[in-house]
């Protein structure tokens, strides 16, 4: 104790200036966790997190059980998600080898700073173009299939199964360019001298790529697929949220809008808080599950 | 590097320009279609006849943007909240970064598993919802602030950057009787420009872009940012003028994006240095 206090007094110009941070931490990320409790009892307002009654584990029976919609929200947020791991996550991959291959200079920057361009437009934008473009009557998507290929207009936004392609066809166009700057880090730091090799033993280009370059972009590809996968519940809820609609909730509500409708909108503190916590709960454990079993196989792993 | 080339190689490269192409018209042609129309008149573009240029140039669309007062609001609510934000952040992350680049401070390694904790668990949207409700932010500038106040990744990338400034340099200043603060300010500060320049910016795009903080914590009309007035405008349907028809409020719709987009996108190219720099930072493991 004494010990302590004379730590403390010795380097106080040091902790003081930690002290903000420190203070935003404790509010806005441990008493939210604290106030997890509530998802075990009918939480009031008023009668605050100490009075209110504690339920035990019934919002959890309520959601899976008594809630219809469950499965289809659990369904929807894994689907999104292997769909955006299939095809949004090698994508990036596949362009930061076709950027290396560039062999004019000038022209690799122009297609780099343009397709990074994408990345800086806000989800609101990126959410409005979507909904103003597929527009059945003013859309220009729809101008264009009217014109060139003689359909209907699709009412694109209305149908469920056009859902899951126009999140992660709108995801790939926003962020496929920004995400081949740290593959382009990776290939950067393969050994020069790891291409001489090969060439005298006689590999061919696309020898080289795949042996080399490629390889040499695994760490990178395994530490991003960790963090997304840190991610996998929460899906890109935001870009939902903007896009869905009650035509198209059959494939586009996932558990982050429902519990958003419920806490949010009808103010079903506890109930909406249990969801929250099935979900960060199973975003917990594959985090760390995929983790541990990187750090098995490979030198790369995230901590 | 001249390298053998084989027509199987050659054919591979024009192949490869000829994607690049394809993907220059698919990045860049949304955006042109939006600049074009909402410099165009708006039956030409609701019936279909803007496909690429504009027709019928008229800037009737940003007339009536720029005469309406909640667009004015919200653009300053939006600057307002960015300027902030930006600068209480840099401060309390650099304060929090710098001891916690000292290696010898007790206590260190606790506050770093405190904050590295947090990237993997949080409490979610309701408890912290609850928390900015109970301390009476709702309504405030302080509730767009201070939930997002500290960024994890940004406060890690700091810290690295700060352990790897020469010692000596502190320890002179130290020396001649400076004491942390001051040498924070004086010596570690000035040397930090790339990172503190990198940060600043990613939180200033990162706060002008977001609107989900801003629509669960704000509700007063008054209080909008710009993101939240173009989602109401863009996504849920309410007109920016009563008189408005279905055919102008599209053209609206195109001028606002522009409206909303410019600044980033014009000190985009000056900028993009600094964020190609700051993903590869947070890239290297702290």
């Amino acid at each position: 104790m004494a010990r302590t206090l004379f730590v403390l007094r010795k380097h106080k110009a040091l902790y003081l200036l930690m002290l903000p941070g420190v203070l935003y931490y404790l509010i806005f990320k441990y008493v939210p966790m604290y106030g997890i409790i509530i998802a075990f009892q009918d939480y009031s307002v008023s009668r605050g997190i100490l009075g209110s009654k504690f339920v035990g584990l019934r919002h959890f029976v309520e959601f899976f059980v008594n809630t219809p919609d469950s499965w289809k929200l659990i369904r929807n947020t894994i689907m999104l998600n292997v769909y955006d791991l299939l095809f949004h996550f090698p994508a990036p991959i596949v362009l930061a080898l076709l950027f290396h291959e560039l062999k004019i200079r000038w022209f690799k920057r122009i297609v780099q700073t343009i397709s990074y361009m994408p990345h800086f437009l806000s989800t609101v934008v990126i959410a409005g173009i979507i909904v103003t473009f597929l527009s059945p009557s003013t859309g220009v998507i729809n101008h264009l299939l009217v014109r060139w290929f003689g359909i209907e207009p699709i009412m694109f936004l209305g149908l469920p199964e056009w859902f899951r392609t126009i999140y992660v066809g709108s995801e790939i166009w926003q962020k496929v360019g920004w995400g081949t700057i740290l593959y382009l880090a990776a290939i950067a730091g393969v050994d020069p001298t790891l291409y001489e090799a090969a060439k005298i033993d006689g590999a061919n280009r696309f020898q080289q790529v795949r042996h080399i370059t490629f390889v040499g972009m695994v760490p990178v590809m395994i530490i991003l697929f960790v963090l997304n996968l840190g991610h996998f519940m929460e899906v890109g809820f935001q870009k939902i949220l903007l896009l869905y609609n009650s035509m198209n909730y059959e494939t586009s509500d996932v558990i982050n809008t429902f519990v958003y409708r419920r806490g949010i909108l009808d103010a079903d503190f506890s109930f909406a808080t249990a969801v929250g916590l099935f979900q960060s709960a199973v975003g917990f454990v594959l985090v760390v599950t995929a983790n541990r079993i990187i750090r098995k196989f490979s030198d790369t792993s995230l901590w | 590097m001249k390298r053998k080339t084989g027509l199987g190689s050659m054919v591979f490269d024009t192949f490869n320009v000829l994607v690049m192409l394809v993907l220059i018209i698919v990045m860049l042609y949304p955006m042109v279609y939006v600049f074009s129309a909402s410099i165009s008149d708006d039956a030409m573009v609701s019936s279909g006849q803007v496909l690429l240029l504009p027709k019928g140039l008229t800037l009737h669309a940003y007339k009536t943007i720029l005469n309406n007062p909640d667009v004015w609001i919200s653009y300053w609510n939006t600057v307002r909240y960015t300027a902030v934000h930006t600068l209480f952040t840099l401060i309390v992350t650099a304060a929090m970064a710098y001891p916690l680049a000292k290696k010898w401070l007790p206590g260190r390694r606790t506050i770093l598993l405190m904050a590295a904790f947090t990237m993997l668990f949080s409490g979610g949207m309701i408890p912290t919802f609850l928390v900015v409700q109970k301390l009476g932010l709702l309504n405030t500038i302080w509730a767009i602030v201070l939930p997002s106040l500290v960024n994890t990744w940004h406060l890690f990338i700091m810290r690295t950057f700060f352990e790897a400034l020469p010692e000596e340099l502190e320890d002179a200043a130290t020396i001649d009787g400076c004491g942390p603060v001051q040498v924070l300010i004086r010596i570690v500060l000035p040397l930090s420009m790339p990172v503190m320049a990198t940060i600043g910016l990613y939180t200033a795009v990162g706060q002008w872009n977001s609107f989900f903080d801003a629509l669960i914590y704000l509700n007063d009309r008054s209080m909008y940012p710009l993101q939240i007035m173009l989602r109401n405008i863009l996504i849920a349907g309410s007109t920016i003028e009563a008189e408005s028809n279905a055919s102008e409020l599209q053209t609206l719709k195109y001028a606002l994006i522009v409206v909303a987009t410019l600044p980033i996108l014009c000190v985009y190219p000056f900028i993009q240095k600094y964020f190609v720099q700051g993903t590869m930072i947070g890239g290297i493991k702290g």
